[in-house]
């Protein structure tokens, strides 16, 4: 078994990733390769061969001209299985990639058992055991799902590849980055968040949490659906693209719990869930469920703290 | 413009789930169902595209009979047309298998433009829409939460992590795949909906357009173990209120 991971690497830093790609060839028991369109100066602890495409010739959003140099390295390599992170580099190039080589895709891996992958259905309330009918997997990995139990050492033998491959397959131009809105509540820093979701209903409805969350002297956060509504603001978001917080209390209520909302609270001391659905995925890293609609339940435990 | 629009219907994550008798999907019976989360969004930007441009859109859904009710939604937000492939085993087709469906179906059309959903609520593989893009030679921009139209050119946002986009260009036709956020995706008003009855419904037989095999198959479906050690409280409001206050005192020091 030999698999081929793929590094990221973005605006002179490489992602964050690689060490979970290791854990997974670790877990699978494989050999290992990888892959990076990057820099030198920016290289992974790997103690194994790196072939390195730059980035500033190659282009770092260029998903026709990665796939080349890809296609390149698994000609030369021959490998059973390629593995991404599920991200948005990943789940862009993985099925560009998979159709070239006519093989399976399997997306957000989150276990491996006997070597058969694990994927989520319905926001994981299901999970599903999968068989590929091709010889050649492609595979994206859930964040968080493959840890290493020690830091990774090592350095890679580098084998440059690619001069410049501007084919992207069609005529995608890459216009440039626009950066992160800064400013607003630092939620990182908040002791007590209290969290609305899309469970709340109406726009109204927030102040059911915002009042909780003054009783409790903490500040209030809301899931994605709830932002994207503009019925809290974006530096409110809580989850892998708005914060990531750590507090002592987080309360989500009327949330259901999906990877990308758990990703940014799941490292809160105590976490407490009101939901109407007893099945609902936050459950799995809630301390207490409480099982009632948060418009009933939300104000009396409000006035009762108030009245403590 | 012609412009088509990839819709997938998925049960209301809120269900409760049953395992098939086979093992290797979730029963359908009993189940809510209603639009997948992210083509609302692909929807309601292909409604503001034809809008502007004046152009022909046609919603397509793969699925068995019962979908005709979510593509009634589309039509009433605006589409012109249904397409709807009937298939009764659609849930077993893996991304590719969708894919080459919809391929067939759009490559002798010449769409200018075809929109997904990022990603299927239940399946979650981010797959099918791009694809679609490579079977059919678009160039293809994913997630995006920006979209313009201007002289044939589109330009996207690409949301990446850690709040940074990736702007991004491409002449049309192209495909795009839409995420969250995208736009606010229009209520339904009654005239609409009674206007949707009238639009045109197209049905093909998933045979006529289904040429390849899958590449995977789901070996089983199963609930997860519950890791969770939490507990799980239930009942009266007020009781509940002070049972999660004492729990609070004990085990946290936000009441002290
Ligand atoms: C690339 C990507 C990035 C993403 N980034 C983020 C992110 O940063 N943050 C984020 O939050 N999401 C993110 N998402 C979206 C994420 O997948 C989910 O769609 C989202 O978290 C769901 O939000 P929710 O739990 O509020 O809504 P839902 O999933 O709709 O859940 C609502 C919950 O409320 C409960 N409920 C309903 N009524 C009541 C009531 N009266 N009382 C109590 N409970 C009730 C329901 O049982 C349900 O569990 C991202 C998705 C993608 C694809
Ligand atoms: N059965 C289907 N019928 C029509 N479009 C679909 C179907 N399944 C998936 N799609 C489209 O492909 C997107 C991505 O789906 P997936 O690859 O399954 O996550 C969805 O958001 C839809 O736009």
């Amino acid at each position: 078994m030999k698999t081929l991971l793929v590094a990221e690497y973005r605006e002179g830093k490489l992602l964050g990733c690689t060490s979970e790609l290791m854990a997974f060839a670790k877990k699978l028991g494989s050999e290992s390769v990888m892959f990076l369109v990057g820099s030198e100066n920016a290289l992974p602890k790997f103690a194994g061969k790196l072939y390195l495409a730059d980035a500033t010739t190659c282009g770092e959003y260029n998903p026709g001209g990665h796939k080349q140099l890809l296609l390149e390295v698994i000609a030369k390599e021959k490998p059973d299985m390629v593995v991404f992170s599920h991200s948005s580099y990943g789940w862009d190039l993985a099925p560009r990639l998979a159709f070239a080589l006519k093989a399976a895709q399997f997306s957000e891996v989150v276990d491996i058992v006997d070597g058969v992958p694990v994927l989520p259905v319905c926001n994981s309330k299901l999970l599903r055991k999968v068989t590929p009918k091709t010889a050649v997997t492609v595979l994206t990995l859930q964040a968080g799902a493959f840890n290493l139990t020690d830091e990774p050492t090592g350095s890679p033998s580098i084998e440059k590849i690619g001069t410049a491959h501007a084919d992207t397959g069609g005529n995608l131009v890459f216009e440039g980055y626009e950066l992160a809105e800064r400013g607003g509540v630092d939620l990182t820093k908040a002791q007590v968040i209290v969290s609305a979701g899309r469970g709340i209903g109406k726009p109204e409805n927030i102040e059911i949490i915002t009042r909780l969350a003054q009783v409790l002297k903490g500040e209030y956060a809301a899931s994605r659906p709830v932002v994207d509504a503009e019925w809290a603001d974006h530096n409110r978001q809580v989850g892998t693209t708005g914060q990531i917080v750590s507090p002592k209390l987080y309360m989500a209520c009327g949330i259901s719990g999906a990877i990308q909302h758990l990703a940014g609270m799941k490292k809160s001391e105590f976490v407490v869930a009101v939901n109407t659905d007893k099945d609902a995925p936050i459950g799995e890293v809630a301390d207490v469920l409480v099982v009632a609609d948060l418009k009933a339940f939300v104000p009396v435990l409000t006035e009762k703290i108030n009245n403590l | 413009m012609n412009i088509l629009v990839c819709i997938k219907q998925v049960p209301d994550m809120e269900s409760r789930f049953k395992v098939d008798e086979d093992g290797t999907w979730f029963d359908g019976a009993d189940l809510a169902w209603r639009m997948n989360e992210y083509d609302e969004y692909a929807v309601e930007q292909a409604v503001q595209l034809k809008e502007e441009t004046g152009g022909d859109l046609t919603v397509l859904c793969i699925g068995p009979e019962r979908v005709k009710e979510t593509m009634k939604k589309a039509l009433a937000m605006g589409c012109d047309r249904g397409v709807h492939v009937v298939d009764n085993e659609s849930f077993k087709k893996d991304p590719f298998a969708i894919a080459s469906i919809i391929a067939e179906f759009a490559g002798p059309k010449n769409f200018d433009l075809i929109f997904t959903g990022m990603q299927s609520q239940d399946r979650g593989s981010a797959q099918v829409g791009v694809l679609v893009a490579e079977m059919l030679g678009l160039p293809c921009a994913t997630t995006i939460v920006g979209f313009s139209f201007d002289n044939g050119v589109i330009s996207v946002k690409r949301e990446l992590e850690g709040g940074v986009k990736a702007k991004v260009t491409a002449s049309v036709p192209a495909l795009v795949t839409c995420q969250l956020g995208l736009n606010s995706p229009r209520y339904l008003t009654l005239p609409n909906i009674l206007k949707a009855k009238k639009k045109e419904m197209l049905v093909i037989p998933v045979a006529d357009l289904s040429k390849t095999q899958a590449l995977e198959e789901t070996t089983s479906l199963y609930f997860p173990e519950k890791k969770g050690t939490g507990l799980i409280l239930e009942g009266d409001v007020a009781d509940l209120a002070d049972q999660l206050i004492k729990i609070l005192k004990e085990k946290t020091a936000v009441l002290a």
